[in-house]
């Protein structure tokens, strides 16, 4: 059995499971067993990934495995990871781990709840470990559509509205991503050979130009919906504020990812020449989304709203590092997934949490929280932190990296565009110290908040693991940017034999 | 002609079975009539022979066998979904009649398919259409039911009016009937074209694509469910089938033409289907008009012209029976112990009844083409033949109405999980005949995806036909 078959096989044993289970106990028990080993098998990945590069395994994809599927078009079962995919997948393994311990008191329908969760993630893991583009889509696709029951049933306020808007904007996004899968594979092979999905086989061929420039914004817009392009981000902040806590903290930490995952892996490793051609549009569109996104944090009362559209600004950050296409702003993106992966997730868990306790989510209703519950309200500070970039935390490394990337394309629009996209960083500063400060601190509002209690074993344990993550990545993040490293080499390489000189277009 | 020769034996042998019942009896003929089909379907799978008979007027390969087996298959389904239903008192002096008009209409549809010349192909279409139209008309207690048979006969006796005159076009221009005589004869004169052109209106009313329609909603909404359900997956099945193996054996000088005219009339199809499928209320006119757009994407598999848009429609139309069926029978079971057949009745239903909800969501996800059911492999298949002969836009088109329909099709998952009711349908136990067909629509949707053989066994049989 191969390690990464483990990753869709366990959550779907953990699956059947939770439908023999007979009550909300046994059912948490048999997720968070499940997604337990789901997080030891991720950090063993990660020790044996790393132990193969040590060993010298220079191989492009590790833990390789094949099997035909569809013989006459070809679609196979490939899996096989690099360092990038390592990373993720070990992010997914913690914020599904946290997201179980978060939804520890789920009631309501909780077999349910746990069964779409899980298949979520399901998804997920499938996605990272696919390098075939068939699979890949249909994990993409698994991803999506448990959030629409998810939202749906077990989500707050205007659920039924979010979910329908998410379900079918993402799905709007697939249907554009269809177009651009099926039109390389079409041109996988263009010397008449044997047509390809294998992501590995097509990156060594070139796709032709003409192709490519009708391709790419199919590909990329597919993707950057999930990654929440402007335009295409208003699933988003409605998504996230409606959905539980669990969901949302998957949703944000590790579903957007598939976008900017994707538009990196598939977009523009294997359409580079149009990829140039076209990244000023979508470098505009994405810088739209940082500051759009961090503005529009400002003016929100709701919490939940306040951290959806911090996250839209924060993945338009990976976009926009991706668009930059050197290696730098590359490992800063991928860096930049991970630690916003963590901290929103965090960040969603600690909602979750405070509005089980305050039954608001309203900023301007609470204060002085940090007395009654200083674990949780220590927690949030550093999350927030982590959020406005502190040094010490991954934040910083994140969005130093892409600004470094950024900051090397030496003509005048480039250069324009990273400063514009830097100063979201004061304005995340803003928005983040501003709750912190109305909510934390001060007064305490409400009597009825003074009886409430502080944070119970499955909080700590879920919002310890997440802070431990973010600070790993923020003390040593050089074991990460080494690992995303050798594997960005190929992609690098593509990208500079496609030779074309951006300052050209002015 | 083994299909034809078992299915008149079971269609003679169950009118004289019904001669020897006492009217007390009556219901036994209902096992002996599944177990019969089900023998028939069992022995379909066997290695077909083939050939031609009747001097090429009836022609059987491989391929033709399948798209046989394929609607045994579902035929199967709906016998066994419509136990409760025809269990009921009103309907308990004409059991054998459901049965025997089932599979006239079957048999008629077994000789369409096989049909080596136009006149078979006609005569095989009314044979199938006629029974059918008796079909619709069988709770004529009802006005509704009463009304259907009498549209699809005025209907169907337009279209067929349309279709023979393209046909003697046909016969005028090149003085043959034969399949294989005309498929050399035709070019692109425009007196062919013309001709051609009845003969697809002619096909379109069959498998009600837009802007032939207009009958469907009604007639779907009037004839009892498991009716209906034939209607929507065995007769519009068949006639893709035939439509397929025609456009590409017998038109396919004209293939500049046709691939333009299913290019519009695909759009067409699934974007009026879709349209007006978001504001059904009644369960059957919602899955008549769904299946209306389903229809469009069938054509997106028949553009193609190859060997790869002929598996794709075959595969589709196969992944489409079990999970219309799903739908249907779910409908159905419901229809049957409650009487209630309106979206807002299915609020809060899994509550009270999960696994008929459980598989009405599997269903609804494998129309919508969502993974990993069915029905997104389907669907993939029919854009991946579309897309190999360069039609990107239409497969953005085509993908932008899946989305459009996971609408609709999300609205009724909506009911059943989401909304909250003082009032839901109360639990029921359906019958076991009744659940084995429910079984055996789940376990196609779950499974024929997955199962890569069932696609390449399509794949190879369709091999021949270029």
């Amino acid at each position: 059995m191969n390690i990464l078959s483990l990753f869709v096989l366990i959550p779907v044993l953990t699956c059947i499971g939770i439908v023999f289970t007979k009550n909300m106990k046994q059912t948490r028990l048999v997720s968070a067993i499940g997604m337990s080993i789901q997080l030891i098998l991720a950090g063993l990945l990660v020790y044996l990934y790393l132990a193969e590069r040590q060993a010298g395994n220079m191989a492009e994809m590790l833990f390789t495995y094949d099997a035909l599927w569809f013989p006459t078009l070809n679609i196979h079962y490939t899996v096989g990871v690099d360092g990038i995919s390592v990373a993720m997948i070990a992010l997914t393994g913690i914020v599904v781990f946290a997201g179980i311990f978060a939804s520890w008191k789920m009631e309501f329908l909780s077999r349910e709840f746990f069964i779409s969760l899980i298949l979520l993630a399901t998804g997920v893991f499938g996605f990272f470990i696919s390098l075939d583009l068939f699979t890949m889509f249909l994990f993409y696709e698994i991803a999506v559509i448990p959030m629409y029951l998810l939202i749906g049933i077990w989500g707050s306020g205007p659920k039924e509205y979010s979910a329908m808007k998410l379900t079918l904007m993402l799905m709007g996004g697939s249907a554009l991503l269809m177009v651009g899968l099926l039109g390389i594979y079409f041109y996988s092979a263009p010397d008449g050979g044997q047509l390809t999905w294998n992501l590995l086989e097509i990156s060594k061929i070139n796709i032709p130009i003409e192709m490519q420039r009708f391709l790419f914004p199919f590909t990329f817009i597919g993707f950057g919906i999930l990654g929440a392009l402007f335009p295409f981000h208003t699933w988003s902040p409605d998504g996230h504020a409606s959905a539980p806590t669990a969901v949302s903290m998957l949703h944000a930490g590790v579903l957007m990812k598939l976008g900017g995952y994707g538009a990196f892996r598939v977009a523009i490793f294997l359409m580079p020449e149009a990829a140039q051609e076209q990244a000023w549009i979508f470098l505009i569109l994405t810088s739209i989304s940082v500051v759009y996104g961090a503005f529009g944090a400002i003016w929100q009362k709701d919490l939940k709203y306040i951290n959806a559209y911090s996250s839209v600004s924060h993945c338009g950050l990976v976009l926009f590092a991706v668009l930059m296409m050197n290696q730098t702003a590359f490992n800063g993106a991928i860096i930049q997934m991970i630690s916003h992966g963590l901290m929103t997730a965090l960040f969603f868990a600690l909602i979750g949490m405070i509005y089980g306790r305050t039954h608001t989510r309203m900023i301007n209703e609470m204060g002085g929280l940090m007395k009654v519950m200083p674990f949780l309200g220590v927690v949030y500070v550093i999350a927030g932190l982590a959020s406005l970039g502190l040094p010490g935390l991954s934040g910083f490394v994140a969005e130093m990296t892409i600004f470094f990337g950024a900051y090397q394309h030496t003509d005048t629009f480039h250069r324009i565009l990273t400063i514009m996209a830097t100063t979201s960083i004061v304005v995340t500063a803003v928005y983040i110290l501003r709750v912190v400060g109305i909510l934390l601190l001060g007064p305490i509002k409400n009597d009825h908040f003074l009886h409430l209690d502080d944070a119970k074993w499955y909080e700590r344990l879920s919002t310890i693991t997440l802070v431990v993550a973010i600070a790993a990545i923020g003390i040593a993040p050089l074991w990460l940017s080494d690992m995303i490293n050798v594997s960005l080499a190929p992609i690098v390489n593509k990208i500079s034999m496609a030779g074309f000189e951006f300052t050209s277009l002015f | 002609m083994r299909h034809e020769l078992s299915l008149v034996a079971i269609a003679l042998i169950l009118l004289v079975t019904d001669l020897m019942l006492k009217p007390s009896q009556k219901p036994r003929i209902i096992p002996v009539a599944v177990v019969l089909f089900s023998i028939h379907t069992i022995l379909g799978f066997l290695p077909a022979c083939e050939g031609i008979l009747f001097g090429g007027m009836f022609r059987a390969t491989a391929l033709i066998g399948m798209m046989k087996n394929v609607l045994n298959v579902g035929v199967l389904i709906i016998l066994l979904q419509s136990y409760t239903w025809i269990m009921k008192e009103e309907n308990r002096d004409k059991m054998s009649e459901y049965f025997i008009l089932m599979f006239s209409t079957l048999i008629g549809m077994y000789f369409m398919i096989s049909s080596g010349d136009f006149l078979m192909f006609y005569l095989g279409l009314e044979t199938a259409t006629i029974p059918m139209a008796a079909l619709a008309a069988y709770t004529h207690h009802q006005t509704k039911s009463a009304e259907a048979g009498v549209k699809l006969i005025l209907s169907s006796a337009l279209s067929s009016g349309i279709l023979l005159f393209g046909l003697s076009l046909i016969y005028g221009s090149t003085g043959s009937i034969y399949f294989s005589d005309v498929a050399q004869l035709y070019s692109n004169a425009p007196m062919q074209v013309l001709a051609f052109l009845f003969f697809f209106s002619g096909m379109a009313f069959k498998i009600s694509l837009v802007p032939f329609h207009l009958w469907t909603a009604d007639v779907y909404e009037g004839s009892p469910i498991n009716v209906t359900s034939y209607f929507s997956v065995i007769s519009k099945g068949a006639a893709s089938f035939i439509l397929v193996l025609i456009l590409y054996k017998v038109f396919f000088q004209l293939v500049y033409v046709w691939q333009d005219l299913l290019y519009i009339i695909s759009i067409l199809t699934m974007v009026v289907g879709n349209l007006f499928a978001l504001r059904q209320k009644n369960m059957k006119r919602f899955l008549a008009f769904s299946s209306i757009a389903q229809a469009g994407f069938i054509l997106l598999g028949m553009i193609a012209g190859s060997q790869m848009g002929m598996t794709s429609v075959i595969y589709f139309v196969l992944v489409y029976i079990f999970s219309n069926l799903g739908a249907f029978g779910v409908v159905s079971a419901i229809e049957a112990s409650t009487g209630k057949i309106n979206m807002g009745d299915y609020d809060g239903l899994y509550h009270t009844n999960p696994k008929l909800s459980l598989l009405m969501m599997l269903a609804m996800f494998s129309l919508a083409g969502i993974p990993p059911v069915a029905g997104f492999f389907g669907k993939f298949f029919l854009f991946t033949s579309a897309a190999s002969a360069g039609y990107y836009w239409l497969v953005f088109i085509a993908v932008l109405n899946a989305t459009i329909s996971l609408y609709y099709y999300l609205m009724v998952v909506k009911a059943m999980f989401i909304n909250k009711t003082d009032t839901p349908i109360a639990k029921f136990r359906s019958d076991n005949m009744t659940r084995a067909g429910l079984i055996l629509s789940g376990l196609g949707i779950l499974v024929v995806g997955f199962w890569a053989q069932v696609y390449e066994f399509i794949f190879n049989l369709s091999v021949g036909l270029f």
